[in-house]
């Protein structure tokens, strides 16, 4: 694929670490002991990992503890030397695998920023040019002079991010640094990479915070036992590690270099010539699947007030989203799992059997059905079922956008919900009377809308039947 | 109706434009500039602490090699009349303490540093080399603050300014560059044996004895000569000697003249040189590791 020179190149870059059994740490044991040989493992941290971050890029690199992403991250730092392969970073970098690298509690804020900037690679010249900005952003003016042991661990870390951002780096390294400080400053930082993100800076994050890399990244790696299973799209990737987590199996079709998913039925991708073994080919489109099927999704669909099922639904009525799974093996209390999505992939709904569903035998089958009162906005919703084997436990079977429909309405809302609501305005004069102007029903409903239209039509040929109204009613115009 | 990922091009990446891959961690880096940075803002906030630290201060800095001062000068002026006729005996020997208190600040400090610096080692790409430095940079500056109270001192007892000054910058480079070679081997030693720390302890303690800083080095030729060199050979008994020489009192003996001869330099400027490479070569070796050790 023709494109611009990478910012970050790995090329099979692999790592180990020696553990001695026994740690010589002595130069007495050394003198006792000088032909001994102490057993050692060999960790293998990283293990032929490759792969490249265009500029510009926020890229996500995931992975359960011990899979080798902060080994990576220290090798991308410089922190560690690989054992063999490459690293080409081309730009400036600066890491961020702790927040604050150099702080000293005894020294007030104006000594720690300066050392916290040298120490990121800032000259002192362009620490103190800088201070104010760093001060400004994380609010600290009255503190300047405040020795670091003083501060309470919220201005602390507000302190350390201000100074990261303030570092003009091209590739930026972060290492988890989202789950720290209280909400609004979360937030704050949250903002901050999406300026980040904006102003074209190269991102790499290293994280198991699945809702952060889905929220920022453009692409995201993830990593087992040293080797990479899953590349691009975050939310593919998300869901790998989630099946990483629960299933022991995958974990070791994972480091066998294999993997347990399976295209999703009839989208079976065949592996090009030349593509390893180890990369895991999905079509792009999601509808991934995941899990052993042992309990198997054979059927899904959205239902109307009436039962039958539908592709379209309308907005403002009840309905219902149903799937039926076979089961071939025996599973005490499974849960079942709904998951509605937008077409922008936001969860809008949620919902799942909990804990008692009782007891399914080989051959039986499972109907899980939600009614519920369609409050959706118009547009269309993909589900996602899934059964696991207990609540919060391995994937049977979870079929990824599944199936889909669409919500047919006015469009009237323009938030993600349309809600059934009524509209009162008054008008309240400086002594004190007040004057309805006007009270409007509004619902989203094609139906409705057009009887509330027809309703207020009728009233208006009548003439105004109440003395109070001297406002023009608002008219409901049906718009689709 | 799918686009298929393609996966990293293992055999054949493209990597024009790209430069040369990352060396990973290393003695010097690969920026001279950042690397005095770093040093320096390592060694400024460690003086600072020292500076700052405490109510009085640089006081306490000042005070332990003055009560050592205090203590040496009354037993070797009162009780052993070991100084008693020498003069300027109380300024030699706080420049004696003075010296040593830097060596074995610079030196001790360098043992530890690595791993005192932990945090820092493990967690930003930093020039390895920086850590020992900057130990031997903060106790550099409290040699600048000691000397002058030496300076100060001298004055008092009746010395004066000589054009023999001159030397003391270039004493106080030699004693750094002997002092950094010993850091860098020490350093790096430590991360893999802890007991370098102790042994390196012994070791201060020797020297302190075995080096003329309460006895003048003509009172040990006195009655051994051979023993004289031997002492002299020690670089830091060298530069401490021509120390005296040069800037307390003039009647003594300069280090060439303490060693027998000029030629006879080159021994303890030569162990300076041979621990200083050795010093730097285990140093790079071990450098990549160092993070991965500690």
């Amino acid at each position: 694929m023709p494109q611009a020179v990478p910012a970050v190149l790995v090329d099979d870059v692999s790592k180990s670490f020696e553990l001695p059994r026994e740690q010589v740490h002595t130069l007495k044991e050394r003198a006792l002991h000088p032909f001994r040989r102490t057993g050692s493992d060999t960790l293998n941290a990283l293990r032929g990992v490759s792969f490249s971050v265009a500029p510009g890029e926020f890229f996500g690199i995931v992975g359960r503890n011990g899979s080798g992403k902060s080994t990576m991250l220290k090798c991308l730092a410089g922190i560690y030397g690989a054992d063999t392969g490459r690293i080409f970073i081309n730009g400036r970098l600066s890491s961020f695998i702790e927040l604050g690298v150099g702080f000293n509690p005894d020294l007030p804020a104006r000594d720690n920023v300066g050392i916290n900037a040298t120490m990121l690679g800032l000259s002192p010249k362009e620490g103190r040019k800088r201070f104010d900005a760093i001060i400004d952003f994380a609010e600290l003016h009255d503190f300047v002079d405040l020795k670091l042991k003083n501060y309470s661990s919220g201005m602390l870390v507000r302190l350390a991010f201000a100074v990261m951002i303030q570092v003009d780096a091209d590739i930026l390294l972060i290492d988890e640094v989202l789950a720290v400080g209280d909400l609004s400053f979360q937030q704050k930082c949250f903002d901050e990479f999406e300026t980040i993100r904006r102003s074209g800076k190269t991102v790499l994050l290293v994280t198991h915070d699945m809702a952060a890399v889905q929220r920022f990244c453009d692409r995201a790696l993830l990593l087992e036992h040293g080797r990479v299973t899953e590349e691009g799209d975050p939310a593919r990737v998300g869901n790998r590690y989630q099946e990483l987590n629960f299933s022991e199996e995958a974990r070791v079709d994972a480091a066998a270099g294999t993997s347990a998913i399976e295209p999703a039925a009839g989208t079976n991708v065949p592996r090009p010539e030349g593509v390893s073994e180890d990369t895991i080919i999905v079509p792009d489109f999601g509808g991934s699947r995941y899990g052993n099927q042992n309990a198997e999704i054979i059927d899904a669909g959205f239902e109307d007030k009436t039962g039958k099922r539908r592709e379209t639904l309308p907005v403002g009525e009840p309905c219902a989203m149903v799937f039926r799974a076979l089961f071939h093996e025996r599973v005490e209390d499974p849960n079942f799992e709904l998951q509605l999505l937008n077409s922008h992939g936001d969860i809008m709904f949620l919902s799942s059997s909990g804990p008692t569903s009782g007891v399914f035998d080989v051959g039986d089958e499972a109907h899980f059905r939600i009614y519920f009162e369609n409050v959706l906005a118009p547009d269309r919703y993909h589900l996602s079922p899934a059964v696991r084997r207990a609540p919060g436990g391995e994937w049977l079977d979870y079929r990824e956008r599944f199936c889909s429909v669409v919500v047919t309405g006015l469009g009237l809302s323009g938030g993600l919900v349309s809600l059934r609501h009524e509209q009162a305005m008054f008008r309240v004069e400086p002594d004190g009377q007040t004057h309805v102007l006007k009270t409007t029903e509004i619902a989203d409903n094609v139906e409705e809308g057009l009887r509330d239209r027809d309703r207020a039509r009728d009233r208006d040929r009548d003439g105004d039947p109440d003395g109070d109204r001297d406002g023009a009613e608002q008219r409901v115009e049906p718009t689709a | 109706m799918s686009t298929i990922e393609a996966p990293p091009v293992r055999e054949a990446p493209d990597v024009t434009g790209l430069g040369d891959p990352i060396k990973g961690p290393t003695a010097l880096g690969s920026d001279p500039v950042r690397f005095w940075h770093l040093t320096r803002a390592l060694a400024v906030t460690d003086f600072k602490l020292k500076f700052f630290g405490s109510v009085l201060g640089y006081a306490w800095q000042l005070m332990r090699p003055l009560l050592l001062f205090g203590v040496l000068y009354v037993v070797f002026t009162e009780i052993v009349s070991l100084g008693k006729d020498v003069p300027f005996y109380g300024v030699m020997l706080l420049m004696g303490i003075v010296l040593f208190s830097f060596f074995s600040e610079a030196t001790g400090g360098a043992v530890t540093s690595l791993s005192d610096r932990e945090n820092l080692v493990r967690r930003i790409e930093f020039p390895r080399l920086a850590v020992p430095l900057s130990v031997i940079l903060t106790a550099l500056m409290n040699l600048g603050l000691n000397l002058i109270v030496v300076i100060i001192f001298l004055m008092v007892s009746g010395g004066s300014v000589m054009l023999t000054w001159l030397e003391i910058p270039l004493l106080v480079i030699l004693l750094v560059f002997f002092c950094t070679g010993l850091g860098m081997l020490l350093s790096v030693g430590y991360v893999r044996y802890r007991d370098v720390r102790p042994i390196w302890d012994v070791v201060l303690q020797i020297m302190f004895y075995a080096t003329p800083i309460f006895y003048t080095i003509t009172t040990v030729s006195e009655s051994n000569a051979t023993l004289a060199k031997i002492i002299m050979y020690n670089p830091f008994a060298a530069v401490l000697q021509q120390m005296r020489h040069a800037v307390v009192d003039p009647s003594q003996p300069s280090a060439a003249a303490a060693i027998g001869g000029t030629v006879y330099l080159l021994i303890p400027l030569g162990i300076m040189v041979v621990l200083f490479f050795v010093g730097y070569r285990t140093f790079r070796r071990e450098a990549p590791k160092i993070a991965e050790i500690l």
